[in-house]
């Protein structure tokens, strides 16, 4: 068995830290985009956070929104050319704390698009502060004594959030914190750019990722963080699916 | 001759948008620009091109910037507390150099303010209002005429030089109605190709329009630089004004909009008392036409600036008579509007 990159990815080392799990986010979109053959009409929002290099690894076209914007910029996008393939890949402080309004109206209005929402629990690129998927008890460099649910409130779980929706069509939330994982994780991630290509609406796959600088754990423990202690407060599975009755 | 039309300003300003080719509105309600969106909704269709209600003046703004990337002519409208939403969206859209035009009818501010019309916003619109060194080209009609003439020069500005425009009316401008020609849009000149569309990279290497600049150290003064030369040339070639009365004129009234169109009917009047008073209403107010105010100061003994807000416009009159010449000043904030007769007055006293 031997492994391929995929040609949707550049040949280029990323800038992630070891132990990061957006290196195999990309590689599972990459994976996806090259199997479903829609390189060429994919158009990518890149967020603010630590996937904004995104153009630097994915070989196709991609915008780089303002912190929070990317649904507004995709739904534009998507409406003035609707037979592209848009996506947007947005951490936790991306989608679900400043650009939240963006997030909800957008899946309410059902645009046919595809998220790809990366949970680690914490805002990564600006060093360790608290996210709004920050678990309680956790510490971060602005919740030092660790989340407390009277003060900053308990974590927001946007995949139950979304699913009350009528707009939305597909929500499924994985991890990439196993082999098994990531196999689900891929198939997530196909079905959400399927239904998109076959013009079934809003779709979203959060992925619950590792994140081991900022929560200053080994790569190893970071991975045993995501099975024990994220997967206990954001439950694996499928929250909504229309495409499925 | 071409047909004429009876619309408010604010649908004016639509109609043109629309002949001009703008095929993608999105925006949010706030008084006194209602007309523009709810016009869009219904006669956007009717073009072939897509209108948003968005939930909000950034989700908006964040729209023209996902928009114009995909290669649109397109369009936000907005009045005073909902532009100040918008500004960090503008950097951005001034900073990827993507053409699009953004509407403030302005109303009475600072804050909430009120629903009166007003120019308090005169230096949000030339000075930036966002962060970082941009430039808008900022557009002032008068008149439901320039509305609909200076809308469609507004989307040929942007596309020309990749720079977001700015048309500066207000609340009378917008709400007023009257007889405007629906002239046919011809484009200014030959348009530059887009060559920046993300279109899916069929084809071609794919593009990135990003604002993010870590290349190197150098990369972003780079960027900068790029910026203020093509800032330079716009300020080289673009300049839109009325002058009116000023050739033996010795006092020059000056103001733009809205107030620019009243102080026209106070130099009448103090012409008729046999006052030489002449008119300077610049229709660009970034670039400022300079040349014509240093101009008028070598020969007039005064300027009068009349403006809706308490002092802001009148900075850019000294700078670019450099203190010349004595400048007096008519104008308050708030919602505070001039009649010809207290600009006569005003300049009776000063004269």
């Amino acid at each position: 068995m031997s492994f391929t990159k995929s040609s949707v990815l550049k040949d280029q080392a990323t800038h992630y830290c070891p132990g990061c799990g957006h290196g195999i986010a990309h590689r599972i979109v990459a994976e996806v985009i090259e199997e479903l053959d829609i390189r060429e009409k994919v158009i990518a929002t890149a967020p603010v956070g630590c996937a904004v290099l995104l153009y630097d690894y994915f070989n196709c076209d991609i915008i780089e929104c303002a912190h929070g914007r990317s649904p507004a910029a995709a739904t534009a996008i998507k409406r003035v050319r609707p037979e592209n393939i848009v996506f947007t890949y947005q951490g936790d402080g991306d989608l679900a704390a400043i650009g939240m309004a963006e997030t909800i109206h957008t899946a309410n209005r059902g645009e046919n698009i595809t998220v790809i929402f990366i949970n680690n629990a914490i805002y990564g690129m600006t060093g360790g502060q608290m996210a709004p998927t920050t678990l309680i008890g956790q510490k971060s460099t602005t919740s030092p004594a660790g989340r407390d649910a009277n003060n900053e409130g308990p974590p927001i779980r946007i995949c139950e959030l979304l699913s009350s929706l009528d707009g939305v069509t597909y929500l499924e939330r994985v991890s990439v914190s196993s082999a098994k994982d990531v196999i689900r994780a891929k198939k997530a991630v196909k079905k959400a750019f399927t239904n998109q290509i076959e013009g079934k609406g809003y779709s979203l796959v959060e992925i619950l990722s590792m994140c081991p600088t900022d929560w200053k754990l080994s790569p190893k423990h970071s991975v045993d963080f995501v099975n024990k202690e994220m997967k206990e407060a954001f439950p694996l599975g499928v929250f909504k699916d229309l495409t499925s009755s | 001759m071409a047909e004429k039309i009876l619309l408010k300003g604010n649908e004016v300003m639509v109609e043109a948008a629309l002949a001009a080719g703008c095929r993608f509105f999105a925006g949010y309600p706030i008084t006194p620009q209602n007309e523009v969106p709810e016009y869009m909704s219904y006669r956007m269709p009717e073009s072939g091109g897509v209108f948003i209600q968005a939930e909000s003046e950034i989700a908006a703004i964040n729209m023209m910037f996902g928009a114009s990337a995909a290669g649109v002519r397109c369009m936000t409208s907005s009045s005073s507390p909902g532009i100040s939403l918008k500004q960090e969206g503008i950097s951005y859209i001034a900073a990827g150099e993507l053409p699009c035009v953004i509407a403030n009818i302005q109303r009475g501010g600072p804050g909430l303010g009120n629903i009166r019309a007003a120019q308090g916003d005169y230096f949000q619109a030339v000075k930036g209002g966002g962060h970082g060194d941009y430039r808008l080209i900022v557009i002032a009609p008068g008149t439901c005429q320039e509305m609909y003439d200076l809308t469609m020069k507004a989307f040929d500005y942007a596309d020309l030089y990749r720079n977001p425009v700015l048309i500066l009316g207000d609340g009378i401008l917008g709400q007023m109605a009257e007889p405007v020609e629906r002239n046919e849009y011809v484009p200014l000149c030959e348009m530059p190709e887009k060559d920046y569309v993300l279109d899916g990279c069929k084809g071609r290497e794919p593009r990135v329009i990003k604002t993010l600049k870590l290349e190197s150290n150098q990369a972003l003064i780079d960027h900068n630089i790029h910026l203020q030369a093509k800032y330079a040339k716009i300020e080289e070639e673009l300049c839109l004004l009325e002058e009116y009365r000023t050739d033996d004129a010795e006092v020059v009234v000056t103001a733009y909009g809205i107030a620019g169109r009243i102080a026209k009917g106070a130099v009448n009047m103090a012409r008729d008392k046999g006052l030489k008073v002449g008119l300077l209403r610049p229709m660009t107010l970034w670039p400022f036409p300079e040349a014509a105010f240093e101009r008028l100061a070598d020969k007039v003994r005064k300027f009068l600036v009349v403006e809706m807000s308490c002092g802001q416009y009148i900075e850019d009159v000294r700078l670019a008579t450099k203190c010349s010449k004595v400048v007096e000043f008519l104008g308050m904030g708030g919602g505070w509007y001039p009649t010809p007769e207290n600009i006569l007055e005003k300049i009776e006293a000063v004269y």
